[in-house]
């Protein structure tokens, strides 16, 4: 048994120490909203945030956690992520949408650290998150967008 | 769990697969069993019969440096802002920066993908980790250098960490992510020998003189 804090609640989990936390996100809890990708941490599509760090829950055993409190895409809010969902929908950035939880939670940590990123932020902060659509130059414009609609 | 875990491995079938060999990326993680066995480090024994102290001191750096230009050390070491990664030497796949403190960029941390230890994600690719995974600072970039380059480098404390040479010994011989570079995980080779030889090595050559080939 692993007690976890996902989305700021106390978790109880019943999965093998050495079990991928993404794994016990979508098969334990139900929480489908974090995707899975490769299992290699090379896409990105698995972000959740780990007090507020993006991380690859496909390759972080939930022994590994510890007491860092987990937040995944179901769990993303406050006023500067609202920003940021609006932006992402008037940009319509999503085609398919796999990758597009990982995105969200790469640049909510992003715009968090970094208020009013460049160009050279985004491509730095984002690289690691794949899209086979093929959305970044929209990922890109509306996290500009939203950087530019949070107040100063 | 079983359930999951079929689940699971079929969709990486399905998904990273095509990802995998779209990009490329299996080029940089050769399959575990498909390198040649990891080369050894001369014990020091080997070098007692050279009475030159500057020749062993030499023979010695020289022997030691076949971990120091390894790619377990290089990869880390880079003379750019971007790692390298496997017995290859790439660069790093996804794309990501020193940053500011050799951590890595604002949200695209070395740890955001780089745990504690490594983890194995298939029998033959992990993906490495170590608590202080990052990399070495710029000044003390090793790749595309000699290995009297690097030498003269080790020594000199503006390039060294403000590394005493008892401390660069300590560092060779202890230091956990050094020490990584012998338990690498699956899909890289180790770096010859053991850090402890590795270290023995470093004091002899520091013994004799620290001399620079």
């Amino acid at each position: 048994m692993t007690t976890l804090t996902i989305n700021r609640k106390p978790v109880e989990v019943q999965a093998e120490p050495d079990t991928p936390l993404l794994w016990v996100l979508r098969g334990e809890l139900q929480l489908t909203g974090t995707k899975f990708g490769c299992g290699m941490a090379l896409c990105g599509a698995c972000t959740v945030h780990l007090d507020g760090e993006p991380a690859r829950s496909c390759v972080t055993p939930i022994a590994a956690v510890g007491p860092r409190e987990v937040t995944t895409i179901e769990g993303l809010s406050g006023p500067q992520v609202a920003v940021l969902k609006a932006a992402w929908i008037d940009v319509d950035v999503v085609q398919c949408g796999y990758c597009q939880s990982g995105q969200l939670m790469a640049a909510a940590a992003l715009l968090r650290q970094i208020p009013k990123p460049t160009d050279a932020d985004i491509d730095a902060a984002m690289a690691g998150n794949i899209c086979r659509c093929g959305t970044y130059p929209r990922i890109r414009a509306a996290i500009h967008q939203a950087a530019g609609m949070q107040p100063a | 769990m079983n359930m999951t875990n079929r689940h699971m491995n079929r969709a990486r079938l399905l998904i990273a697969g095509g990802w995998l060999m779209a990009s490329g990326c299996l080029q940089a993680q050769p399959a575990a069993g498909a390198s040649a066995p990891a080369p050894t480090l001369r014990p020091l024994s080997q070098f007692s019969n050279i009475a030159d102290d500057k020749q062993r001191s030499v023979a010695l750096f020289v022997e030691a440096g076949k971990v120091i230009q390894h790619p377990r050390c290089l990869n880390c070491h880079p003379s750019g802002d971007r790692p390298l990664q496997g017995d290859g030497m790439q660069l790093h796949q996804p794309l990501v920066l020193r940053g500011k403190d050799g951590f890595g960029a604002t949200a695209m941390r070395c740890a955001s993908c780089h745990g504690a230890r490594n983890f194995d994600a298939t029998r033959a690719f992990s993906v490495p980790g170590d608590k202080h995974w990052h990399l070495a600072p710029i000044e003390m970039a090793w790749h595309g250098r000699t290995l009297g380059q690097i030498c003269s480098q080790l020594k000199d404390r503006s390039r060294n960490g403000d590394r005493t040479m008892a401390q660069l010994i300590e560092h060779m011989a202890h230091d956990g992510l050094v020490g990584w570079a012998w338990a690498p995980g699956a899909g890289r080779e180790p770096a010859p020998g053991t850090q402890k030889a590795f270290g023995e090595l470093i004091e002899a050559w520091a013994a004799s003189g620290a001399h620079c080939p």
